[in-house]
């Protein structure tokens, strides 16, 4: 089992009931992977089944958001095999078009 | 004085000014002791004397180099506008500006280098009077035209910096692909609603470029536009003064091959529930060794950009809203005379029910009388069911006439879709153009925003 904190922002929240930060326990025997805790907000956290290809596309994070492990682009931490440690903080977040 | 006199003393001033003017033409002005002109040295004189650690320059060899410095911006709004008159205002050489849109009343809350007075102006013309104003020493050159794949190459030639401030996937993949051919860093920003981001790409033709962070393009469906999503006016403003600030410790050099790590910058005005405003520094990818545009062997090259061959169009795709046959639309002026929303009696009679599927607090701003609300997002999760639908209209059924109504006109086509394909309702109808145009063409009096 492991404690993290998860953040969903750019907008992502909306599909979290609108909020941006959540305390997650991934209730599983070490070592739990980046791919368990996205299986684990699918099954767990997003509300409205409808809205899982907001997040999700292909078993990864959905082109166009960027994913952040303590601040840090997943890129640079192994992406979906990185393991997970007590009070990671894995952030989320759409990138924005406007101008 | 009589009128005669003061028109002779007028002719008599006249004269002794030409002459004056001639003597002056003919006088050439003593060469400048100095590198800039005295007015040049009291205008940026407070940033002059900022004290910056070396190598960083400062003083006057940094503003010698903005002085020279070309730096071209993609994009005169929400962004554009801040960043330009910042950059005017530190004596950047030359700006250039290409947006070939016109000033819109509803982006002054937030295009602040336009007025009330250039609404229907070219963006870059206003834009270029108001640098003007500010700092007549700046050359400011002006595209007013569609950045596209034929004309990039000859519009970024000979810019130091580019500034991409425009609003959708497309041109971001566009500027950034050109400038890696041309070798010319970009400094990106974008923003909706409340938040905004900025980084930094092909910096010195040795950082990642967008394609390196982005190398699939996001679902059409998932990108907001400002017009759509909404924007606080000072939450993309703060990053178009961010760009800004990029831009001129790029040109003064405080970012080197040996210090440029990758990196994004999210601000969040509004950050949830949770007090105070946030702004977040991520450490980002260096380039990457297979992208499709700055690897050692890309697919993407200046030729197959220019002929058009690399399909901007195709690659980030569309949504596609015309999901409804001829005879399942009408216009606003058969929706009018048929249907008129004013008629309640009859609409009460006959099952017909007038729905507006705009989100609910765009609903809220102005709507149709005898209109029911459904956003559109509400109706989809209600998977197709009637029950559900019941509890918010009670006497919708199978037979019911269903008018569909939403913003421009394009929801409402999926909204359509849903209602015969999903609910099962035989008679739905969705209103070409929307709200807006109803109000347009038949009641000016209604809010518009």
């Amino acid at each position: 089992m492991v404690k993290v904190k998860v953040e969903f922002l750019g907008g992502l929240d909306v599909i979290f009931n609108k909020e941006r930060v959540h305390k997650v326990e991934v209730p599983q025997e070490d070592p739990v992977t980046l791919k368990d805790l996205l299986d684990y907000i699918i099954d767990n956290m997003i509300a409205n089944k409808n809205d899982v290809p907001v997040f999700i596309e292909n078993d990864t994070v959905r082109p166009g958001i960027i994913t952040l492990i303590n601040d840090t682009d997943w890129e640079l931490e192994g992406e979906l095999e990185y393991e997970l440690q007590d009070g990671d903080i894995i952030s989320f977040t759409s990138t924005l078009h406007g101008g | 004085m009589s009128d005669q006199e003061l028109l002779a003393q007028i002719r008599a001033l006249k004269l002794e000014n030409e002459a004056l003017k001639v003597r002056l033409s003919n006088t050439p002005l003593p060469p400048s002791p100095n590198p800039l002109s005295l007015e040049e040295y009291n205008r940026y004189g407070r940033q002059m004397i900022v004290d910056m650690p070396s190598p960083i320059e400062s003083g006057l060899p940094a503003q010698l180099k903005l002085k020279s410095a070309k730096i071209l911006i993609i994009g005169a709004g929400g962004l554009g506008s801040p960043a330009l008159l910042y950059l005017a205002g530190a004596g950047v050489g030359t700006i250039g500006i290409v947006d070939n849109d016109i000033v819109d009343t509803s982006n002054l809350h937030r295009q602040i280098i336009h007025d009330s007075h250039r609404v229907n102006m070219l963006k870059c013309e206003s834009a270029k009077l108001s640098i003007q104003n500010l700092n007549p020493n700046v050359n400011v050159v002006t595209y007013p035209t569609r950045l596209t794949h034929s004309n990039a190459f000859e519009i970024f030639e000979g810019y130091d910096l580019i500034l991409d401030c425009t609003d959708t996937p497309l041109t971001r993949y566009l500027i950034s692909d050109v400038a890696v051919k041309l070798g010319i860093t970009v400094v990106s920003g974008s923003g909706v609603g409340t938040e905004a981001q900025l980084t930094i790409l092909n910096f010195m033709n040795m950082g990642p470029c967008y394609r390196c962070f982005f190398p699939v393009p996001p679902p059409p469906t998932s990108v907001a536009s400002c017009s759509e999503g909404g924007v606080i006016g000072p939450c993309i403003g703060v990053m178009g003064v961010m760009m800004a600030v990029e831009a001129i410790k790029f040109i003064v050099g405080a970012y080197t091959v040996e210090n440029f790590e990758p990196y994004l910058v999210l601000y969040s005005g509004f950050p949830g529930t949770s007090s105070g405003q946030s702004m977040r520094t991520f450490k980002m990818r260096r380039r990457q060794k297979n992208c499709a545009c700055c690897s050692n062997e890309p697919s993407i090259t200046k030729e197959s950009i220019e002929s058009g061959s690399i399909n901007y169009e195709l690659f980030c795709g569309s949504r596609n809203y015309n999901v409804c046959q001829a005879d399942e639309r009408i216009s606003v002026h058969e929706f009018d005379s048929a249907f008129s929303p004013r008629d309640t009696e009859r609409a009460v009679k006959e099952n017909l029910i007038m729905l507006d599927v705009r989100p609910n607090h765009h609903y809220n701003i102005s709507h149709l009388p005898d209109t029911v609300n459904i956003p559109l997002k509400v109706l989809k999760n209600m998977n197709g069911s009637m029950e559900l639908l019941q509890e918010v209209i009670p006497t919708v059924n199978t037979e019911s006439e269903v008018i569909v109504l939403c913003r421009y006109g394009n929801d409402s086509q999926l909204a359509t879709r849903l209602l015969k394909d999903e609910f099962k309702i035989g008679n739905v109808k969705d209103v070409k153009g929307g709200f807006f145009k109803y109000i347009d063409e038949l009641d000016t009096t209604i809010p518009k925003y």
